[in-house]
């Protein structure tokens, strides 16, 4: 314990000494370069964004206790923390299926913060069903041609390399002919195309693959054993959501309470329409359930103490709680919540609606709320197939 | 703050379990009903318990108790739900009780507790005076004159109050219904002048009685304390209320899903139809929800924390949310078989209505906490 509170001493020194007052404003995505990148070679000097991968692949060789004083230390002061595909998704992958040499390869980077990674798992014709996927690779001396399309590709044209699902065995059973392999992204025969959604923003790619090429080095896990790997891959993916309650429109300027009393007014202490009032309870007390379970499974986790899986349900209520946030918010505001752009509309009003229709996409993304349903009573509940 | 069980309440948990599992299988309830017993649970039993130590959990060691927290409490109660066990420790413990346990009566701390804790004095709280929970609307009076009181008025809903041997009543000494100001708590002997008793059943085959007042006269040494002492009493009886209410609805839970697995229909287990699976997943999480924010009520009580009621109005309106939604779904998935009385699943639903509307719904609590939020 000693030992901790030295190291939160050093967290905080560290913290006084690279991390400028202007920069303490959390994950926004729009803090400049120079003032930013200076932060990021700090953390990534001491291993501090991958604080608790092993430090030969780059890592912070921090035990659970000191990884997560660190990343307390960082949240109470509003540091931004450095989180990527590679580093939530990718990395712990590698760290379980990996070959000492991918390893070296691929964490390195990442921990640096070098290296933007993209995920290629969803096909238009593949989205619940992912295993029907179709993109196919084919061996050609050492390397692999691959060819087809993906979609839903967040951040795809700024990624360097992408982690793909294809198809490498055309007769297998759909789960059994499926690989996990890597590429870089700038080449030929690899096009982005960016596609908008209807919350007016382009995150999200489509990627055309026509004879583009990857090594068999950097093929992850067996040829035609893809789908173990994506499988756990995506157990990081669901993990890392029911934490948090920004949604991917990311967090609020605001609180939802404040907003709300703001649009709705305020009579004898008490918001002046007592439905919203009503629903904006439940959901704040549904907030609290969702944060205290994730909690719950956490601490039954580390006690031995696991009677049903309960993080499996972290996913779907997360989703259904953020978009019912946005909901609310929508109601409260009225027309105002209509306004696209111009004048008359206040900028968190504009950003509550756009965040509203972002939103819809978290019971789709990352497993829809049927899917997690599925796994639900198949996995936790033993309710038969 | 932990929200998993330590190891002294894992045991606890344990000895509840065995217990209940010798002594309190869901016929007793059953029965109890069936033969209208004019107590309405198992004295025996409940002496029992008091041995066991569950009575006086809360009681300090002065006055027979263990001095253990809410938590310990709720980890009994969850058990006693599970099994539907009708033992008043909400109303004798929770309610009258715990009223005189945390008042500054030290006379009658020392006059009632211990008797409360060897199980031989059971208690009640005469609080509600219609049938929406409203703690504060009492037009019950309670008149001052040298020395003494004078109460006059009706009380319903007095959980177990027909076998209690004093009664703790809210009553208004100023002031109109609906303010705050002017409660007061008052111990009442059952059997003083003016007292009258009316048994009731309930739908859950428990037993509250409609108390009269009427001139009835108490010394001011039987005064226990203001509005203050009944926002605390409730607050720790409604979170140990949720604790009980998770037990039921966990069993009731269990029951379903045991159900799916077993009843077969159009030749296949009904468990494997998607409209059922989804909806048995999302009993699931709102069970789970509720006990998550059950645990952190139970603590929050206990480490006396600022957001204590906000955290218990949060989980008895969670745990009334899950109640309905598994007491409705249990139903409408055995079909048929739940609705006959022959059928254990009922007396879960039943007694799953008649918590979810105790000490206030879930409506009740949401307003509650919107207010302690500040809106």
């Amino acid at each position: 314990m000693a030992d901790l509170e030295a190291f939160k001493e050093e967290v905080r020194a560290f913290i006084a000494e690279h991390c400028p007052q202007e920069l303490r404003v959390g994950n926004r995505m729009d803090i400049p370069g120079e003032l930013l990148g200076p932060w990021v070679k700090a953390l990534a000097d001491r291993g501090w964004i991958t604080p608790d991968w092993p430090t030969e692949y780059g890592g912070g060789g921090l035990d659970r206790k000191a990884t997560a004083a660190l990343r307390a230390e960082l949240k109470a002061v509003r540091a931004p923390i450095i989180s990527s595909f590679g580093t939530s998704m990718l990395g712990p992958t590698l760290l379980e299926y990996g070959t000492e040499e991918q390893k070296k390869k691929h964490l390195i980077p990442i921990s640096k913060h070098s290296i933007r990674w993209c995920q290629g798992f969803s096909e238009p014709g593949s989205g619940s069903d992912l295993a029907s996927l179709q993109c196919r690779a084919e061996r050609d001396g050492d390397e692999f041609v691959i060819t087809g399309q993906k979609i839903w590709t967040t951040g795809a044209d700024r990624a360097d390399w992408i982690f793909c699902l294809v198809r490498t065995d055309f007769d297998a059973p759909k789960h059994e002919g499926i690989s996990f392999v890597l590429f870089p992204m700038n080449q030929p025969g690899v096009e982005v195309a960016p596609l908008q959604l209807i919350d007016g923003t382009a995150h999200f790619s489509q990627v055309f693959f026509d004879g583009a090429r990857g090594s068999v080095d950097d093929l992850v896990g067996p040829a035609n054993g893809g789908w173990t790997v994506a499988k756990k891959l995506l157990q990081h993916e669901r993990s890392t959501d029911g934490s948090s309650d920004g949604g991917i429109g990311g967090s609020a300027k605001e609180t939802i309470v404040d907003f709300v009393k703001r649009e709705v007014g305020m009579e004898d202490g008490v918001l002046a329409d007592p439905t919203i009032r009503e629903r904006l309870a439940a959901q704040e007390i549904d907030k609290r359930c969702l944060g205290l379970t994730m909690r719950r499974a956490a601490e039954e986790a580390r006690a031995g103490q696991i009677n049903r899986d309960i993080s499996s349900i972290g996913k779907f209520r997360w989703a259904n709680m953020v978009k019912n946030e946005q909901d609310i918010a929508m109601d409260a505001a009225g027309t105002q919540g209509l306004g696209w752009e111009g004048a008359g509309f206040e900028a968190n009003q504009l950003e509550r609606t756009r965040k509203w229709l972002i939103t819809r996409a978290d019971s789709i993304w990352g497993g829809t709320n049927e899917i997690q349903l599925n796994v639900i009573a198949k996995r936790v509940l033993g309710l038969p197939e | 703050m932990a929200l998993t069980l330590s190891e002294d309440q894992l045991l606890l948990r344990e000895t509840a379990q065995t217990f209940l599992a010798d002594n309190s299988p869901v016929k007793r309830m059953r029965d109890l009903r069936d033969e209208n017993d004019a107590t309405g649970f198992t004295r025996a039993l409940w002496k029992e318990m008091a041995d066991l130590g569950w009575v006086g959990i809360l009681l300090s060691e002065e006055h027979g108790g263990s001095e253990m927290g809410l938590a310990e409490l709720g980890v009994v109660l969850l058990e006693c739900g599970r099994v539907l066990a009708p033992e008043p420790l909400l109303s004798s413990v929770l309610l009258g009780g715990n009223a005189v346990r945390l008042s500054g009566n030290e006379a009658l701390q020392k006059d009632v507790l211990p008797a409360l804790a060897t199980g031989d004095r059971l208690l009640a709280m005469a609080l509600e005076e219609s049938g929406r929970f409203a703690p504060y609307a009492t037009l019950t009076t309670a008149k001052e004159s040298g020395g003494s009181y004078t109460i006059d008025g009706t009380k319903r809903y007095v959980l177990d109050g027909h076998v209690a041997d004093q009664i703790v009543v809210v009553a208004r000494t100023s002031g109109s219904a609906g303010d705050r100001d002017g409660l007061a708590l008052l111990l009442v002997d059952a059997n003083a002048a003016g007292v009258s008793i009316e048994r009731t059943s309930m739908i859950d085959g428990r037993n509250a009685a409609h108390v009269k007042l009427e001139g009835v006269e108490v010394g001011a040494d039987r005064l226990l304390g203001n509005a203050d002492l009944l926002d605390s009493v409730l607050d720790q009886a409604t979170a140990a209320l949720a604790a009980e209410m998770l037990g039921t609805t966990e069993e009731a839970f269990e029951r379903t899903l045991a159900y799916l697995k077993d009843r077969e229909q159009f030749g296949v287990k009904i468990g494997t139809f998607q409209a059922l699976k989804h909806r048995a997943g999302e009993m699931f999480a709102e069970l789970e929800f509720a006990r998550s924010i059950m645990l952190d009520a139970l603590s929050a009580v206990d480490e006396g924390r600022d957001d204590a009621p906000q955290a218990v109005s949060a989980a008895k309106a969670q745990c009334s949310k899950a109640a309905r939604l598994i007491g409705a779904e249990a139903i409408q998935m055995h079909g048929g078989t739940g609705m006959t009385d022959e059928e254990d699943i009922g007396l879960f639903f039943k007694r799953l209505k008649a918590a979810e509307v105790s000490l206030g719904d879930a409506t009740y609590h949401q307003r509650r906490f919107a207010s302690l939020q500040g809106y």
